[in-house]
């Protein structure tokens, strides 16, 4: 009997139970999260809700719209006026803003000129964290190639002041294009209204932008000096002041409520409609409120009856596997239904693929980093903005129709916005959209995440469980088994380390800057190689390693802290940017849960380790960020455009632009990824 | 009836009688004028100004028939010495409309509430004086002005405003909302209310219709001082509107308007207890200075003879009436000053109203007078953390601007007083107060004559910043930034609508050096009032904007899913911590063996009990046997599924 209760062990609690239960049916539980996570994900379109208008404040539509033909057509004269200012030969950049400046003054509103410089090249990839420095800038036009903003300010009759609605027109001052001219018109003939309005509670900003250094560094020199105090703060020309009414001061209006960028496309749709074309992403994957979104949708569908549209990948569209998927989730969407009239889900199949293809883009957008427009500018100060990109229906002719179309929308969502009381605040910052009516919001969307690096933790816990498990007592190295990990996260953390060093790289390629990028990408793959291997030779001569005698049969333990460092991966950038996380998770979950050393498998030779092995290569293959890259390039598009500078290029841009991206890649998914080979390459 | 007539006339009589007693000393006085300034961007500048005056009621007793009640009470209650009160909607626009003349100076107010009082009580009763007044103030003019009485709100500025005393006390609410529920109180203190004279002409409509509104209320009074010589009280009401009129004229011309044509109505007969009512055209020197230009021009075309100065024969415009007097004020040696055209509605009735236009002839452009620095203020910095507050000048050179110290080239220095008031919730550092002078950086404390800083305290008192800058005259333009750190708020300081930002208070920007005030030749003129407000040397004073913070704020929707997932958190925590606190592992292990040897617990036992009994069979110990734990694995996995079919069912058919 005594013997019998010595056996007996402590009953554990419940929730160590299950954690026991789950770690031990480790593999069944990895395959069914994995599975569940990417279905989560395909059937994200079906989980979309309809978008509402959350602020009541906004009102969209219930004033109607007071932008007459005669504004419109005065905007086209502007139009006319810029575009035969365009075509004389002798242009300098500043008649255009002159031009501008003058109109503006006689509408009513005040006028400074903005001379700015694009910002140099500087990587704040943190930025988001800590925000802008509110110090002061000290710029030296060193060069004479400067751009110059236009920048009017129309005062609100009896406002306080306090906010201002921001108008971004982006156009090159050299030489305007004709829809450059027709985005100005509209900004033009939407100005002079409001100059005239009584009903302005904010400050209007007409920005217009010189887009000669790009759009995006004009947008956002402007902003850094609206930021910041400005070299025009500080100096000032006496004598050019009363000159025409254009000071050279910077001058201001109170806090941003939003902001607007007005772009129009060089093509005609080929609708029947006039088109219109929202961005919203911002760097790292910031969205702008949800409800700016929607005023302009439901103003742009129910006002003006305009097309609305968001960015798609056009090449998934006609993918077959796509709409057999969707066909299918009709078909149990029907059943579902005949069981039970309540049940609704299940779109139509032309709708599943529409909204998978905008999710794919929405999701890509966010997962680069980069903002898709000048917009992305001032979500960096926390201002909500989009990008309205307008398509006309016909080329030249009917251009007052489009001007007093695409200003009443303008309007419209003025009016909305200023009729806030406090800043955009009710609806959503973090969603996906399927289509310009619909998105999938965090709570949502975070599940296929959640199930997608579910596994990770348990197959870590499980892989830890059956090395100390399978310790042979008679193990030479007289170390406490529970430490022994401690080695291999040596050995990890080196790896990280090294990916660290690879982030800098090419901040030292770019001191060449002659070279090619096919010559600075192979560069840096065989700098980072050389490194890898040197940091490996560094870590085993160490004298403390007697880890390289444990790893030979310890590669359990290795992959463990390799999960477990992936996991951490994750969850750090899944808090920074959902979409990059969501992508890589897709990729590094599946490659980091089969690894195995190949000479387990090549021992075995059973039908099971052979697939395992083929999968293992296949994963590893697709897991190199620049085979990834270039092969999602090439299924999207065509195999045969595709070369290798292209990733390069990608990267450069991913860098320059402060994406975590960036990060992401060379410090959590390459590690990891050198970690898988390895692995495979493990000798037993 | 006819007794209660009688009564009533027996009443009016003793009252002329005690009247008439007094009359040859001092007596109430009311007086109403009104007067017109076209402004250059199409605007015109209306200026109602109102004045009653009580003597002392030392002498006069404590009867009036003028004078508001309501505001006598005030001052005695409070001993209020001095107050001004101050509703604004719009901003007024130093740029355009002038900066240094007595109007703007005077009457340019901040958006919003502006109140300050000076006390005359002890040192320590002031703060008791100052949250009464407010209350009292509250009700009398309908407005939030009670938000004034926390020590977060109001602050006591040393030598900003007035007198050095100590016991001013200084307010202001940013985000008060003006409207005719707090004019019509206002218009209440009035005798005549707007119900004759020129107060007829603030159609509500017309007068909120402008692009800058500012009724004000200015009380000075001397009754408690010591003196013999006292004045008693006088009430300054005034209104200031910039209007726009209606009247289209083409692009160049200036708009022509008439009193009708700008508030809809006009003066049909004067208040009859006001002593003088008048309504003055002011016209300014440099748009006198383009008129003149144009006569000398058309001369010298036309070679006609001169008339004189006349004001038929002036080339830029047209007055539809002509003046009772026409007033020039004397101007410095350079240029003349601007001039006045008297206008009296005394003999205005029914049938003949007092309308008076003014058309233009020609286009013209003109410029008003400015402060000698144009200040604007704005935020730098973006974000939830930390901002800075900076306070820009420029210099407005293009105005030649008189100075009354002696101006030497060396040794001429423009000063600059500044005023700016904090919240506690936005926490200055004051150290980091930097001053820019052209660009340049200022490191040394030259440039500072004097400087006041009372920090704020967290939820007890505002932050107050006084300074007086010595600047070179030739300075171009001046900055200052002050660096800030956000606060937090505790959930219920937050006001209803906390995701619009939090307000800064302008700042008073004051030029000590510049008087703004208008000088005239004929002393007479000192009896009206408004003309003596004019010639009162007035410091020229302008007003920053408002600036609007954003501040962290809590997701106020969902307190509940806070509260929820933090008690989580901190039961998982804390649950776990006293668990393995409390546990003893060998006592644990003592337990078990014991219970291994035990049987199973008294639930358990009963039930099997009672079953063996029902079986009719005898009962006997279960056995700890490996088929009895997994027979009572199954039975927990059924009890498992029974529940979740009862509680699908449920849902089923109850939905």
């Amino acid at each position: 009997m005594t013997e019998v209760s010595a056996v007996v062990k402590p009953k554990p609690r419940p929730i160590i139970r299950i954690g026991l239960f789950l770690i031990s049916h480790s593999l069944f539980v990895s395959i069914v999260c994995c599975i569940a996570g990417v279905l989560a994900l395909l059937l994200l379109p079906v989980l979309a809700k309809n978008t509402y208008i959350s602020e009541n404040a906004l009102m969209p539509g219930s004033a109607s719209a007071m932008l007459s033909t005669d504004d419109a057509s005065d905007g086209h004269v502007f139009v006319n006026k810029i575009m035969s200012i365009s075509s004389m030969s002798i242009n300098s950049g500043i008649e255009i803003p002159e031009m501008i400046a003058k109109h503006i003054i006689e509408s009513g509103g005040e006028v400074n000129y903005h001379k700015f410089q694009p910002l140099s090249d500087s990587f704040h990839p943190l930025q988001f964290f800590v925000g802008p420095d509110a110090g002061m800038v000290q710029d030296n036009y060193s060069s004479t190639s400067y751009g110059v903003n236009t920048v009017g300010i129309v005062r609100a009759p009896r406002g306080d002041g306090k906010e201002a609605i921001i108008i971004v027109t982006p156009y090159n001052s050299v030489k305007p294009t004709t829809s450059e001219a027709l985005s100005l018109g509209v900004a033009y003939s939407v100005f002079t209204l409001l100059s005239r309005v009584s009903w302005l509670a904010k400050d209007i900003i007409w920005l217009a932008a010189d887009s000669r250094h790009g759009e995006h560094a004009a947008v956002a020199a402007w902003l850094r000096d609206y930021y910041t105090l400005s070299s025009g703060d500080l100096e000032h020309e006496v004598t050019s002041v009363k000159r025409d009414g254009v000071s050279n001061g910077f001058r201001r209006a109170g806090t941003m409520a939003a902001a607007l960028v007005i772009k129009v496309a060089d093509s005609s749709t080929g609708f029947e409609k006039d088109g219109l074309k929202i961005y919203a992403e911002a760097s790292n994957g910031q969205m702008p409120n949800l409800d700016l979104i929607n005023i302009v949708n439901y103003l742009a569908v129910h006002g003006q009856g305009l097309q609305v549209r968001v960015e798609k990948i056009w090449s998934l569209l006609d993918s077959w596997w796509l709409y057999s998927l969707g066909e299918l989730q009709e078909l149990i969407g029907k059943v579902a239904k005949s069981l039970n009239p309540g049940w609704k889900f299940g779109i139509p199949a032309s709708d599943y693929v529409e909204g998978c293809t905008t999710l794919a883009s929405s999701l890509y957008n966010q997962a680069l980093g980069i903002p898709t427009g000048p917009h992305g500018a001032f979500r960096d100060y926390q201002v909500d903005a989009i990008t309205l990109e307008f398509s006309p229906r016909f080329s030249s002719s009917q251009r007052v129709l489009f001007l007093l179309h695409v200003g009443r929308l303008v309007e419209g969502v003025i009016r909305s916005v200023n009729n806030l009381l406090e800043k955009f605040h009710q609806s959503f910052f973090l969603y996906l959209m399927t289509s310009p009516s619909r998105f999938v919001s965090v709570g949502t969307y975070m599940i296929a995440f959640a199930l997608l690096i579910a596994p990770l933790p348990l197959v870590a816990a499980a892989l830890f469980s059956d090395a100390s498990k399978s310790k042979s007592p008679g193990e030479s190295i007289p170390t406490s088994p529970a430490w022994n990990w401690l080695y291999t996260a040596k050995t990890v953390l080196i790896v990280h380390l090294w990916g660290a060093i690879v982030t800098i790289i090419p901040y030292f390629l770019r001191q060449f800057p002659d070279s090619s990028p096919l010559i600075s990408l192979l560069t840096w793959i065989a700098s980072s190689a050389v490194l890898l291997f040197f940091t490996r030779a560094a870590s085993s001569s160490l004298p403390f390693s007697c880890a390289s005698q444990l790893q030979t049969s310890e590669w359990t333990l290795l992959k463990a802290v390799t999960v477990a460092a992936a996991f951490i991966g994750l969850c750090l950038m899944s808090v920074i940017n959902y979409a990059t996380a969501e992508i890589g998770a897709l990729l590094l979950v599946p490659m980091c849960l089969m690894a195995v050393p190949l000479r387990i498998d090549a021992t075995a030779k059973t039908a099971k380790t052979v697939a395992r092995g083929a999968c293992n290569v296949l994963l590893v293959f697709v897991g190199f960020p620049p085979a990834a890259f270039l092969l999602s390039k090439g299924a999207l598009s065509s195999f045969d455009g595709v070369r290798l500078d292209d990733f390069w290029n990608w990267i450069e841009s991913l860098r320059e632009w402060n994406s975590a991206t960036y990060i992401y890649i060379c410090m959590v998914h390459l590690p990891c990824w050198v970690l898988c080979i390895h692995i495979l390459l493990h000798r037993r | 009836m006819s007794r209660l007539e009688s009564c009533l006339l027996m009443f009016l009589a003793l009252c002329s009688v005690t009247q008439s007693i007094n009359v040859e000393e001092l007596n109430e006085e009311f007086t109403e004028s009104l007067l017109l300034r076209p402004l250059p961007d199409r605007k015109v500048l209306a200026h109602f100004h109102f004045r009653s005056s009580a003597p002392p009621s030392k002498t006069y007793g404590r009867h009036h028939h003028i004078f508001p009640k309501s505001i006598y009470q005030l001052v005695h209650k409070f001993q209020v010495r001095e107050m001004e009160l101050s509703f604004t909607q719009g901003r007024w626009n130093y740029e355009r409309w002038g900066g240094f003349d007595p109007i703007s100076s005077s009457n340019a107010k901040p958006p919003g509430v502006e109140l300050w009082a000076e006390f005359d009580v002890p040192q320590d009763q002031v703060d008791e004086s100052w949250k009464n007044l407010t209350h009292a103030l509250s009700g009398l003019f309908c407005a939030s002005i009670n938000f004034l009485e926390h020590s977060t709100s109001y602050s006591a500025p040393q030598w900003s405003f007035g007198s050095a005393s100590g016991k001013l006390r200084y307010g202001t609410l940013p985000r008060e909302a003006v409207c005719t529920e707090n004019l019509t109180p206002w218009l209440k203190l009035l005798p005549c209310r707007d119900k004759a004279g020129l107060s007829l002409l603030m159609d509500r409509p017309s007068i909120y219709r402008g692009y800058y509104h500012s009724q004000r209320l200015h009380l000075k009074s001397d009754e408690f001082g010591a003196s013999e010589m006292s004045t008693g009280m006088v009430l300054e009401q005034t209104l200031t509107v910039v209007l726009r009129p209606d009247t289209f004229s083409g692009k160049a011309l200036q708009p022509s308007w008439s009193l009708s044509s700008l508030f809809g109505r006009s003066v049909s007969r004067k208040c009859s207890l006001s002593s003088s009512s008048n309504v003055y055209a002011q016209f300014e020197q440099n748009l006198l200075f383009e008129g003149d230009k144009l006569k000398e021009d058309r001369e010298a075309l036309e070679n006609a003879i001169s008339v004189g100065d006349g004001f038929e024969d002036n080339p830029l415009f047209e007055l539809s009436l002509a003046p009772k007097r026409v007033i020039k004020e004397s101007g410095n040696l350079q240029k003349a000053g601007s001039i006045l055209y008297e206008f009296s509605v005394e003999d205005s009735n029914e049938f003949k109203p007092f309308d008076l236009g003014l058309n233009w002839k020609v286009p013209v452009a003109w410029s008003c007078p400015q402060a000698p620095l144009q200040a604007s203020r704005f935020l730098l910095g973006s974000g939830n953390e930390r901002g800075a507050i900076a306070i820009s000048m420029k210099s407005t050179r293009s105005n030649n601007v008189e100075r009354t110290s002696s101006y030497d080239e060396n040794e001429c220095w423009l000063r600059v007083g500044i005023f700016q008031m904090v919240p506690w919730y936005v926490k200055v550092y004051y150290h980091t107060l930097k001053l820019f002078l052209d660009g340049e950086p200022q490191s040394s404390m030259e440039n500072i004559e004097k400087i006041l800083v009372s920090p704020s305290e967290d939820k007890v008192s505002t932050g107050v910043l006084e300074m007086i800058l010595r600047l070179p005259c030739s300075v171009n333009t001046a900055a200052l930034t002050l660096e800030f750190d956000k606060g937090f708020l505790h959930i219920d300081e937050y006001p209803p609508d906390a995701n619009q930002g939090f307000d800064i208070p302008s700042a008073v920007i004051h030029f000590a050096d510049f008087v703004a005030n208008m000088s005239f030749h004929d002393d007479s003129l000192k009896q009206v009032p408004i003309l003596s407000k004019l010639q009162e040397e007035v410091p020229v004073v302008s007003y920053t904007e408002v600036l609007l913070v954003p501040l962290t704020t809590p997701d106020f929707s969902m307190p509940y899913n806070v509260i929820t997932i933090t008690c989580t958190v901190f039961a998982l925590y804390f649950g776990s911590l006293l668990n393995a606190l409390r546990r003893r592992v060998g006592e644990e292990e003592r337990l078990l063996n014991g219970k291994g040897a035990r049987k199973a617990g008294p639930l358990t036992l009963m039930i099997s009990k009672l079953s063996a009994k029902l079986r009719g069979k005898k009962w006997e110990p279960p056995k700890q046997s490996e088929s009895g734990r997994s027979s009572s694995k199954y039975k927990l996995l059924a009890k498992v599924v029974l529940v979740a079919g009862v509680a699908a069912a449920w849902q089923f058919y109850f939905q």
